[in-house]
């Protein structure tokens, strides 16, 4: 580990100098393997939130209370540790830069990380494929890449983001705080006339409900990919 | 050779029970790839081919009659979870096979939603696999792959296909959905057959 910066109160990014990393697609993710001195160990999956053509991989990680690797990895790692990683993995919920079609982004909580590998693959890359990321949050503070997304938005026509805060909403924000419903994911994302790729990353309940949402809306299920997770 | 996390002690030292690499939950976590189809029961079908396309065709009514076994197995998840002891009815692919005339060696289990995973035909027999239409003495919730699933518990739960249809009979292995996009071909949790190469 070679930086972490802390993202909210909760959730660090960790930047990882992997040696002999074969590169991955935006939207990957990595098992990390930790060792107890007695032998222990256990692992968990954790999303890239680097683009593509990075040297170093990023991993942004919430701490959950009960988590054993979470809270090792946002509260007690520091630069110099080395963790065992296994990946990149999974070759669904991925973006190439060489697609056309729009994009639509729908991110609950930390589900935002993988979708951010995809924001950051498609500048890279040049792509100008419009992407439209709808991020819901519970309240402004707990939104990860915040001041990265507005310097984003503001840089390039082609990306647009929207916040659904659940909890509190700031005070310039048209809408009062509320899950995610048909009305607001119409008006943030596309239409399914447009035949956008839509990719729905979060909380399962969250996840489940945006899909459905996107389904009824006459998106057809095979353009919407999902990850969920807790 | 293992890289010692420096200030890492973890927590549960694990039950025999568990699978290499794997942890225990009391949830029961939900993973599929796209959005959890709704499958109305009246169009509900399950169709056995064999490698001759044959086809042995239940509907729920057809399906709901024959006899059902209450198994109690541990599942193990590839993203690390395992959850013990879960309850689940259905009906045993050994009953749903008997009438079956096939030489196959390899399936193939279809799911409304297009999700596909393989699975060699002597996994699913002597009782190793059921198509389970309960949970937890409840009608199968449709994110946990209700109507019905495959219940293949001895292997890694994304064999065990949610919102099955269908078994395909095939004399040739064809690997499904994720076995075509980095996960391992068979999938067994007790040798950590996760990904492609292990």
């Amino acid at each position: 580990m070679v930086a972490i910066r802390p993202e909210t109160a909760t959730t660090s990014t960790l930047t990882l100098e992997v040696p002999d990393w074969p590169g991955h697609r935006a939207g990957q993710h990595v098992d990390v393997r930790l060792t107890a001195p007695d032998g222990y160990t256990t692992q968990r999956s954790y999303s890239i939130a680097s683009a593509t053509d990075s040297s170093t991989v990023d991993l942004t990680v919430q701490g959950v209370p009960d988590g054993e690797v979470s809270s090792y990895l946002v509260g007690v790692a520091m630069n110099g540790d080395q963790f065992e990683l296994r990946g990149p993995i999974g070759g669904y919920f991925v973006w190439e830069p060489s697609a056309v079609d729009p994009v639509l982004l729908v991110a609950g909580g930390s589900g935002v990380v993988p979708l951010m590998a995809m924001i950051r693959t498609r500048a890279e890359a040049g792509s100008r494929v419009p992407f439209r990321l709808v991020y819901s949050v519970r309240d402004p503070d707990s939104a990860i890449y915040a001041t990265e997304l507005v310097r984003r938005v503001r840089d390039d026509r082609g990306l647009d983001v929207s916040y659904v805060y659940t909890r509190a909403a700031p005070p310039d924000h048209p809408y009062p705080p509320g899950r995610l419903d048909a009305a607001r994911l119409a008006e943030a994302g596309w239409p399914a006339e447009l035949t956008p790729l839509c990719y729905v990353c979060g909380p399962t309940g969250f996840v489940e409900a945006a899909a459905d949402l996107l389904v009824a809306a006459g998106h057809p299920a095979e353009r919407i990919r999902t990850e969920r997770y807790g | 050779m293992s890289v010692i996390s420096r200030g890492f002690s973890g927590r549960g030292r694990s039950d025999e029970k568990l699978p290499p690499g794997q942890y225990l939950t009391e949830d029961f976590p939900v993973l599929s790839a796209g959005p959890t189809p709704r499958v109305e029961l009246d169009r509900w079908e399950f169709v056995i081919t064999t490698e001759s396309g044959q086809r042995h065709v239940w509907n729920w009514a057809q399906f709901q009659a024959l006899p059902t076994e209450d198994v109690t197995v541990d599942l193990h998840c590839v993203t690390k979870w395992s959850k013990l002891g879960t309850s689940w009815r259905g009906v045993s692919l050994d009953t749903l096979l008997a009438d079956v005339e096939s030489a196959a060696e390899y399936a193939v289990a279809h799911s409304f939603g297009g999700y596909t995973t393989n699975v060699p035909v002597e996994d699913l027999t002597d009782g190793q696999a059921w198509i389970a239409f309960q949970y937890d003495d409840e009608p199968l919730p449709p994110e946990h792959g209700g109507p019905a699933r495959l219940l293949v518990p001895h292997l890694y739960l994304w064999k065990s296909a949610k919102w099955v249809r269908g078994i395909q009979l095939l004399v040739q292995d064809e690997p499904g959905f994720w076995e075509t996009a980095g996960y391992h071909n068979y999938g067994d949790p007790w040798r950590e057959q996760r990904y492609w190469g292990d």
